[in-house]
């Protein structure tokens, strides 16, 4: 019997080569060959120009990343903390937002940031000046907190609720003081809740391309950005699409690679649960 | 003293997360005629009004019901059998089809997008037929579904007794009758709510169906087009109706969960 029902995958195997393998490997081909369908180094060769761009989005996925971290890590452990009812209730309201569009989300927050927008309208009206915000790296920061943050709170609250709360009262009896359980036990044991969230913040922040082009301006070009010029945009060239696109996946992927080593192979449970 | 500073601190990063929601949902009832974002003109329905006879917001909404149907009831069939595959699979052919299925979940959005937008262009390059469209859509939207339908399945057919199809079996039952006797029910909740995820990832979609969608609007990418003009408060209005709809959805799905198991932490996070 187990045989035969092995055989049950069979058309998901095979809708996953149609769907998942063969456009991989088209990415693969076009990334190395030319408009004419020759063999080329040069699409790969000129990904180097864009190298700012690939910097500036490393870095600004990273401070997004770092700063959901620091914001969401305090919720996760209050949250985790409350008793059971209103647990599940703190938890929905992280996530209700994420039910929205994220299009919307961000279009709401043109409506803050700009010149004329409600912050600043804010400011005019307490007497302080006015803050130039659209349009600038920090916006494009906040846009990606604002989005991905869920994505860190959640599994960071998953692995902090499994936390046996013994542990933490062992360490008490054996004289530790508060500060001294959360940065000896309680960081320690969380850690592949904080792994999962840095690498589902980072990956998704690192290749965004409506964030920056709503709240970055121009100037703020991501990768995301240059892949869409070259497939959908004025630029059109998708064997150099496919070149950055292929180098994308390889940079998120030596980076999930070092995350992995800071792991003990337990982590992926927070990134199911969505 | 150490509560204040919790409550405060919470308070403020639920405002952090709530006050653009709140912001786009109060200037859907502004009643302006320049489509201004930020200032207030009076209370007004006439946003809602002209979002019900804008035609194009209509087709697009339809679009992406139907293209969530679709994928969802299909993802939801290929993914269960799939889940029961992979679980009876031996270890390493097991490994091997877990890390594919994780492949789309960890590979950036707007890779999954091009690629796939590759293969449909080369697709109707070599057989001809319509270009992209709806069944580039639903085709992508099963895609980048399946992992998650298959994911939560999969640790319900852990959980399982493995004895009890077995006995099914010594009783006499025939192995399709015990797995839909025995298997199914048991793995039913997995299945309800890789059918739910399925359902909410396709209607929310922009990335993905933005690179395979040709000439077709779903909602999210008609909403992109509209945050590129300077838009009428229309999009507040959509967005206003979304949420709330979402909500009620929300609060349904969570009060009929606790009605029905008492809501068991466990139960709780898998609804997640």
């Amino acid at each position: 019997m187990k045989s035969k029902s092995r055989l049950l995958s069979a058309p998901y195997t095979l809708w996953t080569v149609l769907f998942i393998v063969i456009p991989m490997l088209l990415v693969v081909w076009f990334a190395f060959t030319d408009k004419s369908g020759n063999f080329t180094l040069e699409n790969i060769l000129s990904v180097g120009q864009y190298s700012n761009v690939f910097l500036r989005s490393i870095w600004l996925g990273a401070v997004a990343t770092a700063v959901s971290l620091l914001l969401g890590y305090p919720l996760a452990y209050i949250i985790a903390k409350m008793n059971g009812k209103r647990q599940g209730v703190m938890v929905m309201l992280v996530m209700l937002p994420m039910w929205m569009n994220f299009l919307l989300r961000t279009y709401a927050w043109m409506s803050l940031l700009e010149d004329n927008g409600l912050i600043n309208a804010l400011f005019v009206n307490l007497g302080l000046p006015r803050l130039h915000m659209i349009n600038t790296a920090g916006a494009v920061v906040l846009g990606m907190v604002y989005n991905y943050i869920p994505y860190m709170i959640l599994p960071l609250y998953s692995i902090l609720t499994k936390i046996d709360p013994s542990v933490i009262e062992a360490a008490q009896d054996l004289g530790a003081s508060d500060r001294k359980v959360f940065l000896k036990v309680i960081v320690p044991m969380s850690m592949p809740g904080v792994i999962s969230g840095i690498t589902m913040v980072f990956v998704p922040a690192v290749s965004t391309f409506i964030i920056s082009k709503m709240l970055g301006g121009g100037a703020n070009l991501l990768i995301g950005d240059l892949i869409d010029m070259q497939f959908l945009g004025s630029a059109y060239n998708p064997n150099l699409g496919s070149a950055i696109s292929l180098v994308l996946m390889v940079i998120i992927l030596i980076c999930m690679g070092i995350m992995d080593q800071f792991d003990d192979g337990e982590s992926t449970g927070g990134g199911v649960m969505l | 003293m150490k509560k204040a500073v919790t409550r405060l601190y919470t308070f403020l990063i639920f405002l952090f997360l709530y006050a653009p929601i709140l912001v786009l949902m109060v200037f859907s009832f502004n009643d302006t005629d320049t489509a201004s974002r930020t200032v207030w003109n009076g209370f007004s329905l006439r946003w809602y009004q002209k979002l019900f006879e804008d035609r194009l917001i209509l087709e697009a909404l339809r679009n992406t019901l139907i293209i969530a149907v679709i994928t969802a009831a299909v993802a939801t069939v290929l993914g269960t059998v799939a889940a029961v595959g992979i679980n009876s699979m031996k270890k390493l052919p097991r490994r091997i089809m877990m890390n594919i299925t994780n492949f789309p979940m960890v590979n950036p959005e707007i890779v999954t997008g091009v690629s796939l937008m590759l293969l449909f262009v080369f697709a109707v390059g070599l057989f001809g037929g319509r270009s992209l469209g709806m069944a580039s859509l639903i085709a992508a939207h099963i895609t980048f579904c399946l992992p998650y339908v298959i994911l939560s399945v999969l640790p319900k057919l852990r959980q399982m007794n493995p004895n009890l199809y077995e006995a099914a079996q010594d009783l006499g039952c025939p192995p399709v009758r015990a797995f839909f006797k025995v298997v199914l029910p048991e793995i039913a909740p997995g299945i309800v709510t890789g059918m739910i995820m399925a359902f909410t990832l396709s209607i929310d979609d922009f990335v993905i169906s933005y690179f395979t969608s040709g000439t077709t609007q779903t909602l999210p990418i008609y909403i992109y087009s509209m945050t590129r003009k300077r838009v009428s408060p229309e999009i507040n209005a959509l967005s206003t109706m979304l949420f709330a709809v979402v909500m009620v959805l929300l609060i349904v799905v969570n009060t009929r969960q606790s009605k029905d198991k008492g809501a068991p932490a466990a139960q709780r996070e898998e609804s997640l």
